[in-house]
């Protein structure tokens, strides 16, 4: 019960994570992409939207880090054996993000190559982020141990379990998700703070695009995950919740893609919130009694009782403190000015 | 090499890397703060000015800081997984608590950067106030860890080797080594010393130069009024940190000094010099007490000799520093103003990097000091590291990555002081 609470607590971190953090990285991967006539100022609102909120945002993957290994610790010690590669790449790419962003900020010289660093990362990291989290999905990690005797080489133990299809897919399907969410941000960020309804046109095209390709996305991982992650796959589809989940997933996917389509971005906004809450939501279901499977269930990681007792309640006073700011942060920076 | 050697070694420059930004990062709100309040207090514009200038510098390193802070917490699994394994249901509580702290820190940093037109004159300082002591409070949870890897509280163990669990767990361990105390309070100071100290630098420099002389006079004045007091209370407190040392780590303290008898009348040798009875002082404050020697510890768990050049080069550094800070203090009391002499401005800038240098000194002697154990006396590091082969790759990519990014730092922080200590530059331009 306890086990679950923090497992529970993990998602919805990871939920936080993804809408807040994750929409940071779409920003880079549209300052990659930025093209045509308004090419600057598309760069300039994706700057002044990340700057106030980003390094806050960011602290969502460390608490998730921090739940996991002090509730889960062998899942911890397991997933960074098994995934140092794809781990160590993340990392590289939220350093390189996040020093690239500042020094182009407040750096003179070489600008442009920053900018360059700071949007590259912000592809490289969310691929990672799919890819880890589609290897924990298809689970089978082994212990990281090489054994000669299996004939198991470095290949076999620390790059097969994620250089494979299905995290890849998951890596792409993260990556479009996150694009689709910043844009759609970005979309109302133009037009309600700034006024700008053709850059707001700009981010709407390209959240349209990346809405649309979020529905093939998510088809190739799904079907990849029935030969990757077949018991999980049983369970996203065929569990009582599924069909609902599923199709109040669809209705808000529709519903983000309509706002966007009649300009209405606050309600794609909130649609592109509660799509990107509903696919992690379903994952977790689906991943549900595994943390990684097929032996580290929920019950069988779980720290001893006296830990996992602390874990809520100190989680919760810490929210007390957290909520309020993080609300008047986003009050500030990211609600309608009142001119 | 061995991996575990390059496992520790990518520890290492990832930790020296980190905490000079997150020394930083808990002092230079500080300064920040102070400036502004001088402002509002006095309308002066100068530190209005300064202020802005300040916070500028903060933004850049705390991003930094904040990066590389991730990077640990992944390499604590990446590298040491099985210290994870054991200690996360102990540890996790300081570190859930640094990362709350931490959270809170990045919050109203972002309000406080970008909120100058946002936000009213009061709200406002009172943001960088919440920066200020939620930074030092991040520090203060994460040394709780480390104090805890060195004293570890609240479990028994049971088995040994692969076999090892720890039982009994009792989370409130993590709270009540006898490391931590000394071990927040040094490294607070520390933190407060070495970047009020290069931070007086930096504007002695200005001074030096000539150019804007009240506006660096302002500056020096408040990055004093931090250095001077921390940075007298430190030897104090690095008498009480020797002492727990002495009690809990005698093999540490003997590598230390490079004692290998036990005796009473410990002597500290500095050079030709024998001081007979001052190491027995320093640990148990009477000159005729027994220190223990290396000689009563087996080969294997004697601490790594970079620990006695560590540690003399920190304490030559922090008496160097006090010294200058004594001088300081003296024409402050005399003359009701600091001392201007061009020497002590010149000394100041050369003291500028020092105390970070000490900062990474002290944290070898503890880090260094505590091999080969992970958590003292209870989990060798052998026991601890990834099963993976091939650690010289990560750890030569994150080496390079780091110095590639230190550079940048430097090139980015040069232009910003060049710009602060120019003759022509006007007004500063809001952070955003």
């Amino acid at each position: 019960m306890l086990g679950e609470a923090c497992a529970a607590l993990m998602l919805a971190a990871l939920m936080a994570y993804a809408v807040t953090g994750g929409a940071d990285f779409g920003g880079g991967v549209w300052d990659l992409l930025a093209t045509g006539p308004r090419r600057a100022a598309q760069r300039g609102l994706i700057e002044r939207a990340i700057a106030p909120v980003w390094e806050a945002n960011h602290v969502w993957l460390i608490f998730v880090v921090v739940v996991l290994f002090t509730a889960f610790p062998s899942v911890y010690a397991r997933v960074s054996t098994v995934l140092h590669l794809p781990l160590t790449a993340l990392l590289l790419g939220i350093v390189a993000r996040g020093s690239a962003f500042v020094f182009r900020q407040y750096g003179a010289r070489a600008e442009r190559t920053w900018g360059r660093v700071f949007a590259v990362a912000s592809v490289v990291t969310p691929l990672m982020l799919g890819v880890v989290l589609g290897a924990v999905t298809a689970g089978d990690l082994g212990d990281g141990a090489l054994s000669a005797a299996d004939g198991r080489d470095f290949a076999a133990v620390y790059v097969a379990p994620w250089l494979r299809p299905f995290p890849l897919a998951v890596g792409a399907l993260a990556l479009t998700l996150f694009a689709f969410l910043a844009a759609t941000y970005l979309a109302w960020e133009a037009e309600a703070r700034e006024g700008d309804a053709a850059l707001a046109g700009d981010f709407r095209v390209r959240a349209l695009v990346a809405g649309v390709l979020l529905a093939p996305a998510a088809l190739v991982a799904a079907l990849l995950a029935r030969t990757a992650a077949p018991a999980f796959a049983a369970r996203f589809t065929g569990s009582s919740w599924s069909w609902p989940l599923q199709l109040v997933t669809g209705v808000v996917a529709v519903t983000a893609l309509a706002a966007l389509a009649r300009r209405r971005y606050r309600l794609a906004r909130a649609a592109a919130i509660a799509q990107v809450a509903l696919i992690l939501g379903g994952w977790g279901l689906a991943q549900r009694p595994f943390l990684i499977a097929p032996d580290l269930t929920i019950a069988a990681a779980q720290a001893p009782r006296a830990t996992l007792a602390l874990v809520i309640p100190v989680a919760l006073a810490g929210m007390l403190i957290l909520v309020p700011s993080l609300y008047w942060l986003f009050r500030v920076f990211k609600s309608s000015p009142s001119r | 090499m061995s991996d575990v050697l390059y496992a520790r070694w990518q520890m290492g420059v990832s930790l020296a890397f980190h905490i000079v930004f997150a020394a930083i990062g808990m002092a230079m709100p500080i300064l920040m703060v102070l400036a502004e309040r001088r402002h509002q207090r006095t309308g002066d514009a100068e530190y209005l000015e300064l202020a802005k200038r300040w916070a500028k510098g903060t933004a850049v390193l705390f991003a930094v800081g904040a990066v590389s802070g991730t990077v640990l917490s992944f390499e604590l699994g990446l590298l040491f997984p099985g210290f994870m394994r054991h200690a996360g249901p102990i540890v996790g509580f300081p570190f859930s608590m640094e990362g709350f702290a931490f959270f809170t820190e990045a919050i109203f940093l972002g309000l406080y950067l970008y909120g100058w037109e946002r936000l009213s004159p009061r709200v406002h300082l009172a943001s960088g106030v919440v920066v200020a002591v939620s930074g030092t409070l991040s520090a203060v949870f994460v040394t709780f860890v480390n104090a805890w890897m060195n004293a570890p509280r609240g479990f028994r163990t049971e088995g040994a080797g692969p076999s090892l669990r720890l039982v009994d767990i009792d989370p409130s361990g993590a709270l009540r080594s006898p490391f931590a105390a000394h071990e927040i309070t040094h490294m607070v100071l520390a933190a407060y010393m070495a970047t009020a100290i290069a931070v007086a630098g930096v504007h002695a420099w200005g001074l030096l130069r000539g150019r804007r002389a009240t506006f660096h006079r302002k500056a020096l004045s408040l990055a004093l009024w931090l250095a001077v007091p921390t940075t007298l209370a430190q030897p104090l407190v690095g008498h009480w940190a020797g002492q727990v040392v002495a009690e809990h780590q005698p093999a540490k303290l003997a590598a230390l000094e490079q004692h290998e008898k036990t005796m009473a009348w410990a002597p500290i040798t500095v050079g030709p010099i024998k001081i007979p009875g001052a190491l027995s002082v320093l640990a148990k404050n009477r000159p005729s007490a027994v220190v223990q020697g290396l000689e009563e510890f087996p080969r294997a768990d004697w601490p790594h000799p970079v620990v006695r050049p560590a540690f003399q080069g920190m304490v030559a550094i922090g008496t160097g520093l006090a010294a200058l800070c004594a001088w300081a203090l003296f024409s402050r009391l005399r003359k009701k103003s600091w001392p201007e002499a061009r020497l002590f401005l010149r000394a100041l800038v050369a003291a500028a990097p020092l105390g970070f240098v000490a900062i990474e000194l002290g944290w070898i002697v503890t880090e260094v000091g505590r091999q080969p154990w992970t958590v003292y006396n209870v989990l060798r590091t052998v026991e601890t590291v990834t099963p993976m082969p091939g650690l010289v790759v990560p750890f030569v990519t994150f080496t390079v990555v780091y110095a590639g990014l230190a550079l940048a730092c430097v090139a980015v922080l040069r232009h910003h002081i060049r710009q602060t200590t120019s003759p022509s530059e006007s007004g500063a331009p809001d952070a955003g």
